[in-house]
């Protein structure tokens, strides 16, 4: 099988994947549970500075859930650790030592100044964690004093403190990123220039969860109030791969290590971080909506993948999709596709016809010889992929090249050389580039 | 199910209490217990939503069945019931007997992609008893138009056709021959799949609208004729079900013991202990549809030792469905297919067994028989082999066809002041949803032609 074993940004790991900072690594009685389920590392809950925070004793979470009550999206408005420093300080240090071969590394935010950071620092390497991660992307709470996701939206603070901390202690540093931002690639920058070992990315996204429309408070509310708070879970995936992207696309932070995290639930999401540029990746809500035991699905399904594949270690996969992450323009404008629907498989719902004719371009059929029979009209076809989306069975409407003769929504000729937007004549701007 | 396994103990003969009380309820509880929002939720979210969807195709009143479980979805409940009920008045009644298995479910593509269908009547349940539980009157009477109409019988034909008119605004007047309505949603169906008085919690929901005034113990033929209603109301809608009930034609068929099953059904409807319902030990029931499953099961149900359904021809000639068949089986009821009575035999006055012919269906699909027999002891002889009109019946001399009232599209009968719908019509489904549609067109046929009527006489629209 694949060599899961991992080195990221210096720190060494039995797989991959670590518990991102959050309350499932709060103490060291979660964390050893998750070394004891197969974790492979814990970014350990936020420290801050005494007196410890306090944290609201009505609710902090809230969740967006699909119909069949499967959690998609989750948001919380729990502070950093409301532990005493020394507590956990202590405990990170007797977990380290009794277990050498997982990753511990400790989420650390203080007040935005010198002496703060120099003076937590030496307490953390005396535990013998083996990283830091600067948390700049809290976005509920702490922020509001200046911490967290205040100071990940400013690039010349996240370039401060990422400098101090290595100035002041040896160990790795990762510089979490706040998504509450226009373009992830100034913090990211920013971090680097301070000497970042690494960024970890994304943090949680601003967010009102719901309403309840009978107290017309928003969720989750304490004695009638609430505040927005942090989003994570599967929702937000796509936003976070497209974050990582655009860091492992940036010539100034390409090669800074990535530390993937966003809704990340099974080995395939996994996959598709370190594909996009993860040199390594961390979990959290999947955890605390199933427990631990999801590790198993995710490192075996990892393994049996990059053994089909032909991957040996997860450096192999590292970054392997970021050259086919491109600008629009730079997109083959001669590459034409047609909708097939598999008539073996069709069921008959009709949702890509209604889809189509309703919001798209008329080009999926109802009737042929005065019997249902949904078909695609390639003459409208524009090859879109909604009712490809929209279709229950899987496989059943595929998108395919046509690949030469004429294409008949646009009468002309299939052109089997590449061409972009760059090059079009209807781009006023083209060849100018 | 609750049943007597001391084969010493086995009392012979038609007897009440063969289970107690307890036993007697326990063994008529739900077919289908009522789902939770849980349950409800999770199963909605099933639906596919489907354009030109085909569960809405194959419902004979066209219920918008993917609109009211996105309803149900969305958390309104009652405006999903709304959805149903503005297509079935009767859509509480038909969540809990509509053989949803050969229409909606049947037709839901969940069917042919898992063979699983969405659960759309008890979906459809759970969306009327949300109404029912909330009591509120969904529908209104139109203003008075001053049309006075007659309804012929308060069965699901006759109170859907009576609803509609009276939403319209026309004055109805029904013209009910036994003491409740609901006609054999009340007295037919098996009793576990009407529980809490549902027939006549709907009845009383739709008859609510106003406008309907329902005389009860008047009976057609006997105390009025179709004749001295077109005297009093511009339009007459037939909905009087099949009173006459089939005969064996066969030798001992008078002796005791050999009992109408749909007599029988209307009796325990009725009775409020269903623990005193006189069963068999041994039953043998002849037919093949939901009447015949509906009295094997429920005398299983009050004790029997043995019911066996014999019918006449294969199990896919049965006109009870797949579910039912195997509902009867579950319960057990033994099922011999392709064998036809010829004699019933007795002890005295009393059967004690009745003799079978096997049969064979011939090329040309009739029904012969083999000449060989074969004898099983019976202390009771159900017959279900199907009604038809009261031959009794002065139909006002309105076109009949094989037995039965000839309408057309809109229901309406050789008589245009006569519209009919429900088993009495030739068409009949011997199912509530079909009568609940014919009644439903023939109040849009009758107000149509009631507002035309009025445009061509007054120079006005009514």
């Amino acid at each position: 099988m694949a060599d899961l074993r991992s080195n990221f940004a210096g720190i060494k790991s039995s797989n991959p994947f670590w518990l991102a900072s959050a309350p499932p690594t709060d103490k060291a009685y979660n964390v050893v549970r998750a070394f004891e389920a197969g974790w492979g590392g814990v970014v350990w809950k936020t420290l801050g500075e005494d007196p410890p925070v306090v944290n609201v004793n009505g609710p902090r979470y809230g969740a967006m859930h699909a119909d069949d009550r499967r959690v998609i999206g989750l948001n919380n408005i729990e502070l950093i650790s409301d532990r005493p420093l020394d507590i956990n300080l202590a405990e990170i240090k007797q977990v380290k030592r009794d277990w050498p071969d997982r990753a511990v590394v400790v989420s650390l935010m203080v007040p935005c100044e010198e002496e703060s950071w120099r003076r937590i620092l030496p307490m953390v390497e005396d535990t013998g964690a083996d990283g830091i991660e600067l948390n700049f992307g809290c976005p509920h709470g702490m922020s509001e004093r200046g911490m967290g996701a205040a100071v990940g939206q400013i690039p010349d603070y996240v370039e401060m403190v990422t400098r101090w901390c290595k100035q002041f202690s040896r160990m790795p540093v990762i510089v979490k990123l706040t998504p509450n931002i226009t373009d992830i690639r100034y913090a990211a920058r920013a971090a680097t220039k301070g000497g970042a070992d690494a960024v970890s990315l994304i943090n949680t996204i601003n967010s009102i969860i719901s309403v309840d429309l009978d107290t017309m408070a928003p969720n989750p509310h304490t004695d009638g109030k609430g505040t927005h708070g942090g989003y994570c879970g599967p929702a937000v995936k796509p936003i976070a791969l497209n974050m990582v992207s655009e860091i492992a696309r940036d010539p100034e932070t390409l090669s800074t290590p990535i530390s993937g995290i966003g809704g990340i639930s099974n080995w395939r999401d996994a996959a598709e971080f370190i594909a996009l540029g993860a040199g390594n990746v961390q979990v959290c809500t999947a955890a605390m909506v199933y427990g631990f035991k999801i590790i198993e699905e995710m490192t075996s399904g990892l393994g049996r993948w990059m053994d089909e594949k032909g991957y040996d270690t997860v450096g192999d996969v590292t970054g392997r999709a970021v050259e086919n992450v491109t600008d629009w323009k730079y997109l083959n404008l001669n590459y034409i596709t047609k909708a097939k629907i598999d008539q073996d498989l069709c069921i008959k719902c009709g949702r890509c016809h209604i889809a189509c004719e309703d919001t798209s371009h008329q080009a999926i059929n109802t009737v042929k010889d005065g019997e249902k029979y949904y078909e695609v009209n390639d003459d409208e076809c524009v090859g879109c992929n909604l009712c490809v989306i929209t279709c229950p069975i899987e496989g059943c409407i595929s998108l395919e090249q046509m690949a030469e003769g004429t294409d008949p929504r646009t009468d002309k000729p299939i052109d089997s050389s590449y061409a972009n937007w760059t090059t079009n004549a209807n781009n006023p701007s083209a060849g100018q580039e | 199910m609750v049943q007597n396994n001391d084969d010493t103990s086995i009392t012979r003969g038609i007897v009440s209490g063969r289970l107690t009380h307890s036993e007697t309820q326990a063994n008529f509880c739900d077919l289908h217990p009522a789902l939770s929002p849980h349950q409800a939720s999770i199963d909605a979210s099933r639906c596919y939503f489907c354009h030109d969807a085909p569960c809405v195709t194959a419902c004979p009143t066209s219920i918008d069945i993917p609109l009211f479980i996105r309803q149900i979805s969305g958390g309104n409940a009652i405006g999903a019931a709304e959805t149903i009920l503005e297509q079935n008045i009767m859509g509480a009644m038909c969540a809990r007997v509509c053989p949803t298995e050969q229409l909606c479910e049947e037709a839901c593509v969940r069917t042919e992609a898992e063979e699983k269908p969405v659960i759309i009547g008890q979906l459809q349940r759970y969306a009327t008893d949300a109404l029912f539980d909330d009591g509120r009157q969904l529908f209104t009477r139109g203003e008075d138009t001053g049309h006075k109409v007659a309804v012929v019988g308060a069965g699901p034909a006759g109170l859907a056709c009576a609803h509609r008119l009276a939403r319209y605004g026309h004055s109805v007047t029904i013209f009910e021959a036994r003491a409740k309505a609901g006609g054999l949603n009340e007295y037919g169906i098996a009793a576990y799949k009407a529980l809490d008085d549902i027939a006549q919690r709907e009845a009383d929901y739709i008859l609510a609208i106003g406008g309907i005034e329902l005389r009860y113990g008047v009976k057609l033929g006997t105390d009025f004729s179709l004749d001295s209603l077109l005297g009093d109301y511009a339009h007459i809608f037939v909905g009087i079900g099949l009173g006459g009930v089939n005969a064996l034609n066969i030798v001992g068929e008078d002796n005791n013991g050999v009992v109408d099953a749909v007599s029988y059904i209307e009796t325990l409807r009725q009775t409020d202990d269903l623990s005193s319902m006189a069963v068999g030990s041994n039953v043998v029931v002849i037919g093949g549809g939901m009447t015949a499953i509906d009295v094997a099961v429920q005398s299983k149900k009050l004790g029997a030792d043995t019911v066996t359904l014999v019918y006449r021809r294969g199990k896919d000639a049965m006109g009870a469905s797949l579910f039912e068949q195997e509902l009867a089986q579950t319960n057990g009821v033994n099922i011999i297919l392709n064998a036809q009575p010829s004699e019933i035999k007795a002890e005295g006055d009393n059967v004690s067994a009745i003799v079978f012919e096997r049969t064979l269906i011939d090329d040309a699909g009739k029904c012969q028989g083999t000449g060989d027999i074969f004898t099983l002891p019976a202390d009771m002889v159900f017959k279900a082999i199907g009604q038809k009109l009261d031959s009794e019946l002065d139909l006002n001399d309105i076109n009949m066809k094989w037995g039965r009232i000839d309408v057309g599209e809109t229901r309406q009968t050789s008589n245009p002041r006569i519209w009919a719908g429900g088993d009495c019509i030739l068409e009949g489904e011997n199912l509530t949803v079909s009568a609940v549609e014919d009644g439903k067109v023939a109040a849009e046929a009758i107000h149509t032609s009631l507002t035309t009527a009025t445009l061509t006489t007054d120079g006005e629209q009514g």
